[in-house]
């Protein structure tokens, strides 16, 4: 008779599970993201943990342009409105109604779907850039609109609300700090929303969204219901928008109208771009462009300051140039930047991976 | 009944400055196809320019015509230098280019002439000619001046052989090279003109809202709205638009809380309006695409 001890039993089954995830990398990857999720706000500075929250929450509004545009073909530069209602429901409802923060995310996700639903009808009418217009006006009023008087006492005006104090604890006497505590539950949220993602574009909607943007003409003839679609991708990328903007009154812990510009918009817009048009994960990527890169872009106009010097030692009357106004050209070096990148990654990040491990797979064989 | 003419007269001299913006970015968007959303940056930086020439000394006009030159090669080289190598790359890669531009263009105006608010100069003078208050010099001769460019504009495209090739060339790029037009080259050229036109338009609206390198921003989603309003393939009805949108503008006021605060609104309300009910405004014509 064979006795096995529970030890080797132990090793056995996690030999087993090993090799089941050896055969299974995208269990194995998930598993792996969780473990590095649970573990990176233990061991990372607080600075770091709140850079990285931050780039949880853009990558979720990316994504929710990304459906739009990547997948359905539509348009919008205005998804800073969608990110600041997500936002102001979250805030309003926890300073005004003392609701708790948690139950705020999903009905900010309700109201923004129905904006974007209702956006998505005029939206119907106009291809390419005519709704890059709209969407574009839609930005720039946006923080006119949140300043709206007769909403005021809700709203709080031009001071916008403050959540210091009504930021969530971590519930059981956990012991993490607020900013912890805020990044875990970004975490989770973030991980749902892109499951809810992928399953949604490598579903039967998502294949009449990608049919849409593809060939209208061809799709309606399939039968797809082409307002129908458009407009509901136009709501679920708005509700996407909007659980990031929700999500960002948590982390900053205050919400004001001039957060929420133009720049706001034209961030999420580039990093989409970036990150890579109709392809998810370019998300994270994009995030991190737009999270790091108007920094680095800071410190190269700054270390502009020899450059200049070494005009004045050539041309005598160049005039003086200050450390504080070389500053001053961080928009160029970021223009010049995202120019160069349209050049040498006309199709984002994405396309740029994708050639590479097309080069790899043909080096191998 | 009064204060309803009033306010219509004082909504049309506010018409001129978007009327002006409104013609470049038809302009541009004949030669090219594209909406340049970096139009009000390239407009801002050649008032700047103009300022700069009238500080060395250079009299108003001629440095209102030098500016018009530098611009309309500033323009041109920009269509080579940075848009000729990405022609063929998709809308969304255009808008990111016009972004950069923005970026670029923006903060190079505040680096070189710093973000203080500079007053501008009028040829016109600031006293009222019509009523107390009511029209100043300068807003008759902004709305002249606007009148005058289209009229010339007109000349241009109906009766001058390079006017016929641009039309030919943003209309159908290709028949257009099979009969011989240099399309890539009409193309640079419409980009110098929208920022010649782009440079009166910022040297007539500067008097008005201060020099300073954000001063286009609004004004530029305003000239949108005019063009929209008029119609994209039309410099007549960019012009009607421009006016139309200053005068509703004006006349919004009357609403309550819709004043100062909500103008923004006013202009995307009206974008949205005009173009789901009439998606090629009320004076453009309608492009049909065979499939």
């Amino acid at each position: 008779m064979k006795t096995t001890s529970p030890v080797t039993s132990i090793i056995a089954a996690i030999g087993a599970t090993l090799i089941t995830l050896g055969n299974n990398w995208k269990l194995a990857g998930f598993i792996l993201v969780l473990i590095a999720g649970a573990i990176f706000p233990l061991v990372a500075t607080g600075v770091f943990t709140f850079q990285i929250t931050q780039l949880l929450i853009y990558a979720i509004a990316i994504a929710g342009l990304n459906l739009l545009t990547g997948f359905n073909g539509q348009f919008s530069l205005g998804h800073s409105a969608f990110y600041a209602i997500g936002a102001y429901v979250s805030a309003v409802l926890m300073t005004q109604f003392e609701m708790p923060f948690y139950l705020t995310i999903p009905v900010a996700a309700a109201v923004c779907f129905v904006f974007g639903f209702l956006f998505g009808l005029p939206a119907l009418r106009l291809e390419g850039i005519y709704l890059a217009l709209a969407t574009f006006a839609l930005a720039i009023a946006t923080p006119q609109i949140l300043k709206f008087k007769p909403i005021e006492h809700l709203t709080g005006g031009v001071q916008g609300l403050a959540l210091f104090s009504l930021k969530p604890e971590a519930p059981f006497e956990l012991p993490f700090d607020q900013d912890q505590w805020t990044f875990y539950v970004t975490f989770a949220v973030t991980i749902l929303m892109f499951f809810i993602a992928f399953s949604l574009v490598n579903s039967r909607s998502g294949r009449a969204m990608k049919a849409i943007r593809d060939n209208q003409i061809a799709a309606k003839v399939t039968g797809i219901n082409l307002s129908l679609f458009k407009t509901l991708t136009f709501g679920m990328s708005a509700l996407f928008t909007g659980v990031a903007g929700s999500l960002s009154a948590l982390l900053i812990a205050f919400v004001a109208p001039d957060s929420f510009q133009i720049t706001l918009a034209i961030a999420i817009f580039v990093g989409m771009v970036v990150g890579g048009v109709g392809w998810i994960p370019g998300a994270f990527l994009g995030g991190l462009f737009i999270l790091f890169v108007p920094n680095i872009a800071e410190h190269i106009a700054h270390g502009l300051g020899w450059f200049f010097d070494l005009i004045r030692s050539v041309v005598p009357f160049f005039p003086t140039v200050s450390e504080q106004s070389a500053k001053g050209l961080t928009g160029t070096v970021y223009g010049v930047f995202l120019i160069l990148l349209i050049y040498v990654m006309p199709s984002g990040l994405a396309g740029l991976l994708r050639l590479a491990a097309e080069r790899l797979a043909r080096a191998r064989s | 009944m009064e204060q309803v003419v009033q306010q219509v007269i004082g909504g049309l001299a506010t018409g001129a400055i978007y009327a002006c913006i409104a013609l470049a970015i038809v302009m541009i968007y004949q030669a090219i196809d594209h909406l340049n959303f970096a139009q009000g940056e390239m407009a801002m930086f050649s008032t700047y320019i103009a300022w700069q020439l009238m500080e060395w000394g250079m009299p108003y006009w001629g440095a209102f015509f030098l500016t018009i030159a530098i611009s309309f090669v500033l323009g041109y080289a920009i269509e080579r230098i940075v848009f000729k190598p990405v022609h063929n790359a998709s809308v969304l890669s255009h808008v990111v280019i016009f972004i950069a531009l923005f970026a670029i263009i923006n903060s190079m105006a505040g680096f070189i002439w710093e973000f203080t608010i500079k007053p501008f100069p009028t040829p016109f003078g600031t006293k009222s000619v019509l009523g107390d208050g009511l029209l100043s010099a300068h807003g008759a001769g902004m709305i002249a001046v606007t009148g005058i460019m289209l009229a010339l504009l007109y000349l241009f495209f109906r009766f001058t052989r390079v006017g016929l090739a641009m039309r030919a060339a943003a209309a159908n790029p290709d028949s257009a090279r099979l009969v011989g037009i240099r399309v890539g080259f009409m193309n640079a050229v419409g980009w110098g003109m929208a920022a010649a036109i782009g440079a009166v338009a910022g040297i007539m609206i500067a008097p008005v809202v201060f020099l300073e390198p954000n001063m286009m921003v609004t004004i530029l989603l305003y000239g949108f709205a005019g063009a929209v309003v008029g119609g994209l393939t039309s410099p007549g009805g960019a012009v009607f638009g421009g006016f139309a949108v200053g005068v509703v503008e004006n006349l919004a006021s009357f609403v309550p809380h819709f004043g100062a605060e909500m103008k923004l609104s006013i202009a995307l309300a009206l974008i949205i309006l005009v173009l789901t009910l009439k998606p090629n405004g009320l004076f453009g014509r309608r492009i049909v695409n065979r499939v």
